[in-house]
Protein backbone atom coordinates (compact mmCIF):
# COMPACT_ATOMS: atom_id res chain seq x y z
CA UNK A 1 0.00 0.00 0.00
CA UNK A 2 1.49 3.29 -1.03
CA UNK A 3 0.20 6.72 -0.19
CA UNK A 4 2.58 8.65 -2.41
CA UNK A 5 0.38 8.23 -5.50
CA UNK A 6 -2.71 9.35 -3.63
CA UNK A 7 -1.29 12.58 -2.28
CA UNK A 8 1.09 14.31 -4.69
CA UNK A 9 1.80 17.88 -3.65
CA UNK A 10 3.22 20.14 -6.32
CA UNK A 11 5.30 23.28 -6.40
CA UNK A 12 4.91 25.43 -9.47
CA UNK A 13 7.75 27.66 -10.61
CA UNK A 14 7.53 30.14 -13.48
CA UNK A 15 10.93 30.22 -15.20
CA UNK A 16 10.71 33.05 -17.74
CA UNK A 17 7.37 31.81 -19.03
CA UNK A 18 5.01 34.14 -20.92
CA UNK A 19 2.32 33.26 -18.28
CA UNK A 20 0.36 31.27 -20.88
CA UNK A 21 1.28 27.93 -19.33
CA UNK A 22 1.03 29.37 -15.79
CA UNK A 23 -2.57 30.31 -16.33
CA UNK A 24 -3.27 26.82 -17.62
CA UNK A 25 -1.56 25.31 -14.55
CA UNK A 26 -3.74 27.47 -12.31
CA UNK A 27 -6.80 26.50 -14.38
CA UNK A 28 -6.25 22.93 -13.14
CA UNK A 29 -7.10 24.12 -9.62
CA UNK A 30 -10.42 25.70 -10.62
CA UNK A 31 -13.81 24.00 -10.16
CA UNK A 32 -13.74 23.04 -13.86
CA UNK A 33 -10.78 20.63 -13.48
CA UNK A 34 -10.31 20.48 -9.68
CA UNK A 35 -7.10 18.48 -9.28
CA UNK A 36 -7.74 18.22 -5.54
CA UNK A 37 -9.93 15.25 -6.55
CA UNK A 38 -6.66 13.33 -6.90
CA UNK A 39 -5.25 14.79 -3.69
CA UNK A 40 -3.06 17.20 -5.65
CA UNK A 41 -2.31 20.37 -3.69
CA UNK A 42 -0.35 23.38 -4.93
CA UNK A 43 1.90 24.00 -1.92
CA UNK A 44 4.27 26.83 -2.81
CA UNK A 45 6.87 25.37 -0.44
CA UNK A 46 9.60 23.18 -1.99
CA UNK A 47 10.12 21.38 1.33
CA UNK A 48 6.55 20.05 1.28
CA UNK A 49 6.41 19.25 -2.44
CA UNK A 50 6.73 15.95 -4.31
CA UNK A 51 6.37 17.21 -7.88
CA UNK A 52 8.22 20.19 -9.33
CA UNK A 53 6.17 21.75 -12.13
CA UNK A 54 8.25 24.19 -14.20
CA UNK A 55 6.97 26.42 -16.98
CA UNK A 56 9.19 28.48 -19.29
CA UNK A 57 12.81 28.04 -20.28
CA UNK A 58 16.13 28.44 -18.49
CA UNK A 59 18.00 31.73 -18.70
CA UNK A 60 20.85 33.28 -16.74
CA UNK A 61 18.47 34.81 -14.18
CA UNK A 62 16.67 31.66 -13.11
CA UNK A 63 19.38 29.02 -13.54
CA UNK A 64 20.31 29.09 -9.84
CA UNK A 65 16.71 29.44 -8.68
CA UNK A 66 15.54 26.28 -10.46
CA UNK A 67 18.52 24.35 -9.13
CA UNK A 68 17.94 25.69 -5.62
CA UNK A 69 14.24 24.76 -5.54
CA UNK A 70 15.03 21.27 -6.86
CA UNK A 71 17.68 20.69 -4.21
CA UNK A 72 15.39 21.83 -1.41
CA UNK A 73 12.77 19.19 -2.22
CA UNK A 74 12.93 16.00 -0.11
CA UNK A 75 13.25 12.65 -1.94
CA UNK A 76 11.44 11.04 -3.71
CA UNK A 77 10.72 13.86 -6.17
CA UNK A 78 9.92 14.25 -9.87
CA UNK A 79 10.13 17.15 -12.30
CA UNK A 80 7.41 17.92 -14.84
CA UNK A 81 8.32 20.40 -17.58
CA UNK A 82 5.10 22.08 -18.75
CA UNK A 83 4.91 23.80 -22.14
CA UNK A 84 7.23 23.72 -25.14
CA UNK A 85 9.55 26.39 -23.66
CA UNK A 86 10.19 24.20 -20.62
CA UNK A 87 10.79 21.10 -22.71
CA UNK A 88 13.19 22.57 -25.30
CA UNK A 89 13.19 26.38 -25.20
CA UNK A 90 10.51 26.53 -27.91
CA UNK A 91 10.59 29.55 -30.20
CA UNK A 92 12.97 31.28 -27.81
CA UNK A 93 15.70 28.64 -28.05
CA UNK A 94 17.83 30.80 -30.38
CA UNK A 95 17.63 33.86 -28.09
CA UNK A 96 20.95 35.15 -26.79
CA UNK A 97 19.82 34.80 -23.14
CA UNK A 98 18.02 31.43 -23.30
CA UNK A 99 19.99 28.25 -22.55
CA UNK A 100 17.16 25.86 -23.47
CA UNK A 101 14.77 23.53 -21.66
CA UNK A 102 14.69 22.71 -17.95
CA UNK A 103 16.71 19.51 -18.56
CA UNK A 104 19.81 21.66 -19.10
CA UNK A 105 19.89 22.16 -15.31
CA UNK A 106 17.95 19.41 -13.55
CA UNK A 107 16.75 15.91 -14.60
CA UNK A 108 13.24 16.11 -16.08
CA UNK A 109 10.93 13.09 -15.76
CA UNK A 110 7.86 14.11 -17.77
CA UNK A 111 7.65 16.52 -20.71
CA UNK A 112 4.27 18.14 -21.40
CA UNK A 113 4.43 19.90 -24.79
CA UNK A 114 2.02 22.57 -25.99
CA UNK A 115 1.88 26.32 -26.41
CA UNK A 116 0.18 26.80 -24.07
CA UNK A 117 -0.14 23.26 -22.66
CA UNK A 118 -3.81 22.48 -22.12
CA UNK A 119 -5.03 21.70 -18.56
CA UNK A 120 -6.00 18.18 -19.67
CA UNK A 121 -2.47 17.44 -20.87
CA UNK A 122 -0.96 18.99 -17.73
CA UNK A 123 -3.12 16.73 -15.53
CA UNK A 124 -2.18 13.78 -17.75
CA UNK A 125 1.52 14.62 -17.37
CA UNK A 126 1.25 14.85 -13.59
CA UNK A 127 -0.66 11.56 -13.37
CA UNK A 128 2.08 9.94 -15.55
CA UNK A 129 4.74 11.31 -13.21
CA UNK A 130 3.10 9.53 -10.26
CA UNK A 131 4.29 6.09 -11.40
CA UNK A 132 7.81 7.49 -11.81
CA UNK A 133 7.53 8.92 -8.29
CA UNK A 134 6.55 5.48 -7.00
CA UNK A 135 9.48 3.89 -8.86
CA UNK A 136 11.87 6.36 -7.23
CA UNK A 137 10.45 5.60 -3.80
CA UNK A 138 11.06 1.84 -4.17
CA UNK A 139 14.57 2.57 -5.43
CA UNK A 140 15.14 4.89 -2.44
CA UNK A 141 14.24 2.11 0.01
CA UNK A 142 16.71 -0.48 -1.32
CA UNK A 143 19.64 -1.18 1.08
CA UNK A 144 22.21 0.10 -1.43
CA UNK A 145 20.44 3.45 -1.81
CA UNK A 146 20.07 3.83 1.96
CA UNK A 147 23.79 3.24 2.46
CA UNK A 148 24.52 5.76 -0.27
CA UNK A 149 22.23 8.37 1.32
CA UNK A 150 23.97 7.98 4.69
CA UNK A 151 27.44 8.31 3.23
CA UNK A 152 27.04 10.84 0.48
CA UNK A 153 24.10 13.03 1.48
CA UNK A 154 24.23 16.80 1.88
CA UNK A 155 25.72 17.34 5.32
CA UNK B 1 -12.99 11.25 39.69
CA UNK B 2 -10.27 10.70 37.10
CA UNK B 3 -10.74 7.79 34.70
CA UNK B 4 -7.55 6.94 32.78
CA UNK B 5 -9.53 4.61 30.48
CA UNK B 6 -11.08 7.59 28.67
CA UNK B 7 -7.64 9.12 28.32
CA UNK B 8 -6.40 5.91 26.73
CA UNK B 9 -9.41 5.78 24.39
CA UNK B 10 -8.60 9.35 23.37
CA UNK B 11 -4.98 8.46 22.58
CA UNK B 12 -6.09 5.53 20.42
CA UNK B 13 -9.16 6.91 18.66
CA UNK B 14 -8.62 10.67 18.45
CA UNK B 15 -6.34 10.51 15.36
CA UNK B 16 -9.00 8.54 13.50
CA UNK B 17 -11.78 10.92 14.54
CA UNK B 18 -9.61 14.00 13.94
CA UNK B 19 -8.54 12.78 10.50
CA UNK B 20 -12.16 12.14 9.53
CA UNK B 21 -13.14 15.61 10.74
CA UNK B 22 -10.34 17.06 8.60
CA UNK B 23 -11.55 15.00 5.63
CA UNK B 24 -15.16 16.13 6.04
CA UNK B 25 -13.87 19.70 6.39
CA UNK B 26 -12.01 19.51 3.07
CA UNK B 27 -14.96 17.89 1.32
CA UNK B 28 -17.46 20.52 2.55
CA UNK B 29 -15.01 23.32 1.74
CA UNK B 30 -14.68 21.98 -1.82
CA UNK B 31 -18.46 21.76 -2.21
CA UNK B 32 -18.82 25.34 -0.97
CA UNK B 33 -16.40 26.39 -3.72
CA UNK B 34 -18.29 24.39 -6.36
CA UNK B 35 -15.62 21.68 -6.60
CA UNK B 36 -15.86 17.90 -6.22
CA UNK B 37 -13.15 17.82 -3.60
CA UNK B 38 -10.73 15.12 -2.42
CA UNK B 39 -11.76 11.69 -1.09
CA UNK B 40 -12.95 11.61 2.52
CA UNK B 41 -9.81 9.75 3.62
CA UNK B 42 -7.45 12.25 1.93
CA UNK B 43 -5.91 13.52 5.24
CA UNK B 44 -4.84 9.93 6.03
CA UNK B 45 -3.28 9.55 2.56
CA UNK B 46 -1.44 12.84 3.08
CA UNK B 47 0.02 11.82 6.43
CA UNK B 48 0.82 8.32 5.13
CA UNK B 49 2.71 9.91 2.28
CA UNK B 50 4.58 12.31 4.56
CA UNK B 51 5.98 9.32 6.48
CA UNK B 52 7.19 7.81 3.18
CA UNK B 53 9.22 10.92 2.38
CA UNK B 54 12.79 11.78 3.25
CA UNK B 55 13.28 13.69 6.51
CA UNK B 56 15.14 16.82 5.48
CA UNK B 57 16.04 19.05 8.44
CA UNK B 58 18.13 22.15 8.94
CA UNK B 59 19.05 21.09 12.46
CA UNK B 60 18.36 17.80 14.24
CA UNK B 61 16.63 19.63 17.12
CA UNK B 62 13.63 20.12 14.80
CA UNK B 63 12.90 16.38 15.16
CA UNK B 64 12.71 16.76 18.94
CA UNK B 65 10.50 19.85 18.83
CA UNK B 66 8.05 18.28 16.37
CA UNK B 67 7.86 15.18 18.58
CA UNK B 68 7.36 17.31 21.73
CA UNK B 69 4.52 19.18 20.01
CA UNK B 70 2.78 15.87 19.37
CA UNK B 71 3.51 14.43 22.82
CA UNK B 72 2.32 17.46 24.79
CA UNK B 73 -0.80 17.74 22.65
CA UNK B 74 -1.43 14.10 23.54
CA UNK B 75 -0.84 14.81 27.24
CA UNK B 76 -3.23 17.79 27.18
CA UNK B 77 -5.98 15.86 25.38
CA UNK B 78 -5.54 12.69 27.44
CA UNK B 79 -5.71 14.69 30.70
CA UNK B 80 -8.83 16.42 29.44
CA UNK B 81 -10.64 13.24 28.45
CA UNK B 82 -9.50 11.44 31.60
CA UNK B 83 -11.30 14.17 33.56
CA UNK B 84 -8.26 16.05 34.82
CA UNK B 85 -7.77 19.60 36.01
CA UNK B 86 -8.77 22.07 33.29
CA UNK B 87 -5.98 24.49 34.21
CA UNK B 88 -3.34 21.77 33.85
CA UNK B 89 -4.86 20.79 30.50
CA UNK B 90 -4.61 24.39 29.25
CA UNK B 91 -1.04 24.58 30.52
CA UNK B 92 0.01 21.44 28.60
CA UNK B 93 -1.92 22.65 25.55
CA UNK B 94 -0.04 25.96 25.48
CA UNK B 95 3.27 24.23 26.12
CA UNK B 96 2.80 22.02 23.07
CA UNK B 97 2.39 25.11 20.89
CA UNK B 98 5.52 26.64 22.39
CA UNK B 99 7.41 23.59 21.12
CA UNK B 100 6.05 24.18 17.63
CA UNK B 101 7.27 27.79 17.79
CA UNK B 102 10.69 26.66 19.07
CA UNK B 103 10.90 24.16 16.21
CA UNK B 104 10.24 26.94 13.72
CA UNK B 105 12.81 29.22 15.38
CA UNK B 106 15.42 26.43 15.42
CA UNK B 107 15.69 26.44 11.63
CA UNK B 108 17.03 30.00 11.14
CA UNK B 109 14.88 30.53 8.05
CA UNK B 110 13.26 33.97 7.62
CA UNK B 111 9.91 32.49 6.50
CA UNK B 112 9.88 30.11 9.42
CA UNK B 113 10.74 33.03 11.74
CA UNK B 114 7.78 35.10 10.58
CA UNK B 115 5.55 32.06 10.96
CA UNK B 116 6.84 31.49 14.50
CA UNK B 117 6.27 35.13 15.44
CA UNK B 118 2.73 34.97 14.09
CA UNK B 119 2.09 31.73 15.95
CA UNK B 120 3.19 33.49 19.16
CA UNK B 121 0.81 36.38 18.40
CA UNK B 122 -1.99 33.84 17.92
CA UNK B 123 -1.16 32.22 21.27
CA UNK B 124 -1.28 35.66 22.92
CA UNK B 125 -4.62 36.32 21.19
CA UNK B 126 -6.46 33.13 22.19
CA UNK B 127 -4.93 32.32 25.57
CA UNK B 128 -6.96 34.81 27.72
CA UNK B 129 -10.26 33.58 26.30
CA UNK B 130 -9.45 29.91 26.92
CA UNK B 131 -8.49 30.67 30.53
CA UNK B 132 -11.68 32.74 30.95
CA UNK B 133 -13.67 29.72 29.71
CA UNK B 134 -12.09 27.57 32.41
CA UNK B 135 -12.75 30.24 35.06
CA UNK B 136 -16.36 30.55 33.88
CA UNK B 137 -16.87 26.81 34.20
CA UNK B 138 -15.43 26.96 37.70
CA UNK B 139 -17.85 29.74 38.66
CA UNK B 140 -20.82 27.71 37.46
CA UNK B 141 -19.87 24.23 38.66
CA UNK B 142 -17.42 25.09 41.50
CA UNK B 143 -14.80 22.73 40.06
CA UNK B 144 -11.88 22.90 37.68
CA UNK B 145 -12.02 19.15 37.13
CA UNK B 146 -13.44 18.05 33.78
CA UNK B 147 -14.88 14.93 35.46
CA UNK B 148 -17.03 17.16 37.74
CA UNK B 149 -18.00 19.62 35.02
CA UNK B 150 -19.15 16.91 32.63
CA UNK B 151 -21.51 15.24 35.15
CA UNK B 152 -23.02 18.54 36.30
CA UNK B 153 -26.67 18.89 35.31
CA UNK B 154 -26.42 22.71 35.06
CA UNK B 155 -26.80 23.97 31.46
CA UNK B 156 -23.45 25.77 31.51
CA UNK B 157 -23.98 27.52 28.18
CA UNK B 158 -27.00 29.41 29.56
CA UNK B 159 -24.82 30.84 32.32
CA UNK B 160 -21.91 31.56 30.01
CA UNK B 161 -23.32 32.75 26.65
CA UNK B 162 -20.68 35.49 26.31
CA UNK B 163 -17.86 33.13 27.18
CA UNK B 164 -19.16 30.60 24.67
CA UNK B 165 -19.27 33.15 21.83
CA UNK B 166 -15.76 34.26 22.80
CA UNK B 167 -14.65 30.63 22.74
CA UNK B 168 -16.08 30.17 19.24
CA UNK B 169 -14.09 33.23 18.19
CA UNK B 170 -10.79 31.78 19.42
CA UNK B 171 -11.76 28.40 17.96
CA UNK B 172 -11.40 30.04 14.54
CA UNK B 173 -7.82 30.95 15.45
CA UNK B 174 -7.10 27.53 16.90
CA UNK B 175 -8.46 25.56 13.94
CA UNK B 176 -6.31 27.71 11.62
CA UNK B 177 -9.30 29.03 9.73
CA UNK B 178 -9.60 32.24 7.74
CA UNK B 179 -9.72 35.12 8.67
CA UNK B 180 -7.22 34.18 11.42
CA UNK B 181 -4.95 31.65 9.67
CA UNK B 182 -1.91 33.85 10.11
CA UNK B 183 0.90 31.47 10.96
CA UNK B 184 0.01 28.63 8.60
CA UNK B 185 -3.12 27.23 6.98
CA UNK B 186 -4.49 24.03 5.55
CA UNK B 187 -5.50 25.56 2.29
CA UNK B 188 -3.67 25.53 -0.97
CA UNK B 189 -3.37 29.30 -0.84
CA UNK B 190 0.11 30.46 -0.04
CA UNK B 191 1.07 32.90 2.65
CA UNK B 192 4.65 33.65 3.65
CA UNK B 193 5.71 30.36 2.07
CA UNK B 194 4.11 28.04 4.64
CA UNK B 195 4.63 30.00 7.82
CA UNK B 196 5.46 28.04 10.94
CA UNK B 197 5.65 24.68 9.11
CA UNK B 198 7.93 25.90 6.29
CA UNK B 199 11.04 24.06 7.44
CA UNK B 200 9.36 20.83 8.52
CA UNK B 201 9.45 18.09 5.89
CA UNK B 202 8.19 14.53 5.58
CA UNK B 203 7.78 12.68 8.89
CA UNK B 204 8.11 15.85 10.98
CA UNK B 205 5.26 17.50 9.08
CA UNK B 206 3.32 14.26 9.49
CA UNK B 207 3.76 14.45 13.28
CA UNK B 208 2.53 18.06 13.27
CA UNK B 209 -0.49 17.01 11.22
CA UNK B 210 -1.34 14.17 13.63
CA UNK B 211 -0.94 16.58 16.58
CA UNK B 212 -3.41 18.81 14.81
CA UNK B 213 -5.94 15.96 14.62
CA UNK B 214 -5.57 15.44 18.38
CA UNK B 215 -6.11 19.17 18.79
CA UNK B 216 -9.33 19.04 16.74
CA UNK B 217 -10.83 16.39 19.01
CA UNK B 218 -9.70 18.20 22.16
CA UNK B 219 -11.24 21.52 21.04
CA UNK B 220 -14.51 19.88 20.00
CA UNK B 221 -14.49 18.16 23.40
CA UNK B 222 -14.21 21.59 25.00
CA UNK B 223 -17.41 22.66 23.20
CA UNK B 224 -19.01 19.53 24.63
CA UNK B 225 -18.39 20.82 28.17
CA UNK B 226 -20.62 23.86 27.55
CA UNK B 227 -23.51 21.53 26.68
CA UNK B 228 -22.63 18.60 28.95
CA UNK B 229 -26.15 18.54 30.49
CA UNK B 230 -27.54 16.78 27.41
CA UNK B 231 -25.45 14.60 25.09
CA UNK B 232 -27.67 14.94 21.95
CA UNK B 233 -27.70 18.76 22.26
CA UNK B 234 -23.93 18.72 22.83
CA UNK B 235 -23.27 16.65 19.69
CA UNK B 236 -25.58 18.92 17.69
CA UNK B 237 -23.79 21.99 19.06
CA UNK B 238 -20.40 20.55 18.07
CA UNK B 239 -21.64 19.85 14.51
CA UNK B 240 -23.21 23.32 14.15
CA UNK B 241 -20.12 25.05 15.59
CA UNK B 242 -17.82 23.19 13.20
CA UNK B 243 -20.01 23.89 10.15
CA UNK B 244 -20.07 27.54 11.18
CA UNK B 245 -16.26 27.54 11.29
CA UNK B 246 -16.10 26.07 7.77
CA UNK B 247 -18.56 28.71 6.54
CA UNK B 248 -16.53 31.51 8.14
CA UNK B 249 -13.37 29.99 6.67
CA UNK B 250 -14.79 30.16 3.15
CA UNK B 251 -16.44 33.55 3.51
CA UNK B 252 -13.71 35.79 4.90
CA UNK B 253 -10.30 36.74 3.62
CA UNK B 254 -7.31 36.80 5.93
CA UNK B 255 -6.91 39.82 8.23
CA UNK B 256 -3.75 41.45 9.58
CA UNK B 257 -2.23 40.22 12.83
CA UNK B 258 -3.04 43.55 14.55
CA UNK B 259 -6.74 43.00 13.92
CA UNK B 260 -6.53 39.39 15.10
CA UNK B 261 -4.96 40.39 18.38
CA UNK B 262 -7.26 43.37 18.97
CA UNK B 263 -10.50 41.63 18.07
CA UNK B 264 -9.65 38.51 20.08
CA UNK B 265 -8.84 40.57 23.16
CA UNK B 266 -11.77 42.98 22.76
CA UNK B 267 -14.25 40.13 22.38
CA UNK B 268 -12.64 38.22 25.25
CA UNK B 269 -12.76 41.39 27.36
CA UNK B 270 -16.25 42.52 26.38
CA UNK B 271 -18.16 39.24 26.26
CA UNK B 272 -16.05 37.06 28.52
CA UNK B 273 -15.29 39.40 31.38
CA UNK B 274 -18.73 41.06 31.43
CA UNK B 275 -20.33 37.62 31.39
CA UNK B 276 -18.22 36.55 34.35
CA UNK B 277 -18.88 39.85 36.20
CA UNK B 278 -22.64 39.49 35.79
CA UNK B 279 -22.45 35.88 36.93
CA UNK B 280 -20.43 36.93 39.98
CA UNK B 281 -22.91 39.68 40.85
CA UNK B 282 -26.00 37.47 40.45
CA UNK B 283 -24.62 34.57 42.42
CA UNK B 284 -23.44 36.92 45.16
CA UNK B 285 -20.00 35.40 45.43
CA UNK B 286 -17.89 32.66 43.95
CA UNK B 287 -19.90 29.68 45.20
CA UNK B 288 -23.09 29.02 43.19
Amino acid sequence: MTYLKRSPWIIHYDASSCNGCDIEVLACLTPMYDVERFGIVNTGNPKHADIFVVTGSINEQNREVVKNIYEQMPDPKVVVAVGICATSGGVFRECYNVSGGIDKIIPVDVYVPGCAARPESIIDGIVKSLSILEEKRTKMNTPAAKKDALGGGIQ
Amino acid sequence: MMSPVYGLIYILLAPIAGGLVAGIDRKITARMQGRVGPPLLQPFYDVGKLFEKENLVVTRSQDLYALCYLVFMLVAGALFFAGGDLLLVIFAFTLSHIFLVLGAYASSSPYSFIGAERELIQIIAYEPMIILSAVGMYMVTASFFVSDIVVSSIPIVLYLPGVFIGFLMVLTIKLRKSPFDLSTSHHAHQEIVKGVTTEFTGPNLGKIEIAHWYEYVFLLGFIFLFFAFSIPIALLAIAVAYLLEILIDNTFSRVKWQFTLKSAWIIAGMLGLINLAVLYYLSGGLQP
